[in-house]
């Protein structure tokens, strides 16, 4: 269950850019999850609510957005879009295939008080 | 109502009260309406990655590596795939040539760092708790208890777990992943982020291959598809085999920085 270690790493960047951006209360949060990370949305969904208890985005949304994962064929040199990280290129059928997208997890965006 | 969020919303917009008294929402993108908007409300952009905080640490970490010429190596495998073994006889095999010092994960017990300090090794246990992976600033408070050399050798054998440290940069070289073939040949398809994160798989206890069902080549076929570029090492840590093929891996790549360091420092 790393996704609650990476639920308090969002809390504490929501914490630190609520000092800088001056806001003292977070309604909503969107993650992009890359569908090529390591993590489960719907272990997030289900650890938000705990982590953000009695932070300043205890009640907020959470809000994931999910991104395709896309690679680019070695042999062929095209762009494919991937499932998982052992696809092979669905324009020529090589196994050699580079992730380019879908690996990240980032906050896109909040919305503050 | 809304189902999804428990919000108190109709499709056509009037409100319900809510089911429970609580106001935490579960929202799945474009369920179909907006909820109210306070008028004080603003979009802050953030854009920052989730782990950025860990990989700062796992900067300044490689940073104080690159100053002390120090070699580091991330050891990831199950639980039980023989990293404590293969890291006592690579001590063995190595001792006297450079130094080395070991930072053993575990959530509990000292029984790793022990088996390390009776090579004569300087060894730090961090104990996770609940925690299923090493992070890196747990790296660097466990750098200040170690008196670690300049040009000597850093191997971290992370928790046994083949998910959670993928994720987890600590400021290594290199990531080893560990696979014994009593676990199966197709772990690579299993638990691909592990193996995709990873530049060496080592194919731990082939001693045992007369007794298990585990096809060599059907194992490295599948990790060449989930990473094209890792190399790949098949031996047994207990009876020797093709031992010195990874112990040569290591010390090529130890002299190799050092001896840029030392052009670059000349």
């Amino acid at each position: 269950m790393h996704e609650l270690s990476l639920l308090e790493n969002v809390r504490e960047i929501l914490e630190s850019h609520a000092l800088s951006q001056n806001f003292s209360k977070v309604t909503q949060v969107t993650l992009e999850i890359g569908k090529l990370s390591c993590v489960e949305p719907d272990a997030l969904r289900f650890g938000f609510d705990v982590v953000m208890k009695d932070s300043l985005a205890d009640g907020a949304e959470l809000i994931i957005s999910e991104l395709n994962g896309l690679g680019v064929c070695r042999q062929c040199g095209q762009h494919c879009v991937i499932e998982t990280l052992y696809d092979p290129c669905n324009w020529c059928g090589s196994s050699k295939v580079d992730v380019v997208q879908g690996l990240d997890m980032k906050i896109k965006d909040l919305m503050v008080i | 109502m809304c189902g999804i969020c428990g919000c108190g919303q109709t499709p056509d917009g009037t409100k319900l009260k809510p089911v429970t008294g609580k106001s935490q929402l579960i929202l799945k993108q474009g369920h179909g309406h907006r909820h109210d908007k306070n008028e004080n409300e603003r979009l802050v952009k953030v854009e920052q990655d989730l782990l950025s905080k860990n990989n700062a640490y796992a900067g300044q970490n490689r940073i104080y590596f690159k100053q002390h010429n120090i070699f580091v190596l991330n050891l990831v495998s199950s639980p039980g795939a023989g990293k404590t073994t293969l890291l006592v006889e690579t001590i063995k095999a190595l001792q006297g040539r450079f130094p080395i010092a070991v930072i053993e994960g575990d959530q509990q017990t000292e029984h790793d760092a022990d088996r390390i300090r009776a090579t004569g090794t300087p060894a730090v246990q961090i104990n996770t708790g609940r925690a299923c992976h090493l992070d890196a600033h747990g790296i660097g408070h466990a750098l200040m208890e170690l008196d670690l050399k300049d040009h000597s050798l850093l191997a971290i054998e992370n928790v046994g777990n083949l998910v959670c440290p993928s994720s987890f940069d600590l400021g290594e070289a290199h990531k080893v992943v560990v696979l014994s073939v009593t676990e199966g040949d197709d772990k690579p398809l299993k638990y691909p982020d592990m193996f995709h994160a990873a530049d060496l798989m080592l194919i731990n206890k082939t001693d045992l291959l007369p007794y298990v069902d585990f096809d060599m080549e059907r194992c490295i076929d599948y990790a060449k598809r989930v990473n094209p570029d890792i190399h790949i090492i098949s031996l047994s840590s207990t009876k020797g085999e093709n031992f010195s093929v990874w112990t040569d891996w290591l010390s090529d790549r130890m002299t190799a920085l050092f001896n840029r360091e030392q052009t670059i420092a000349g």
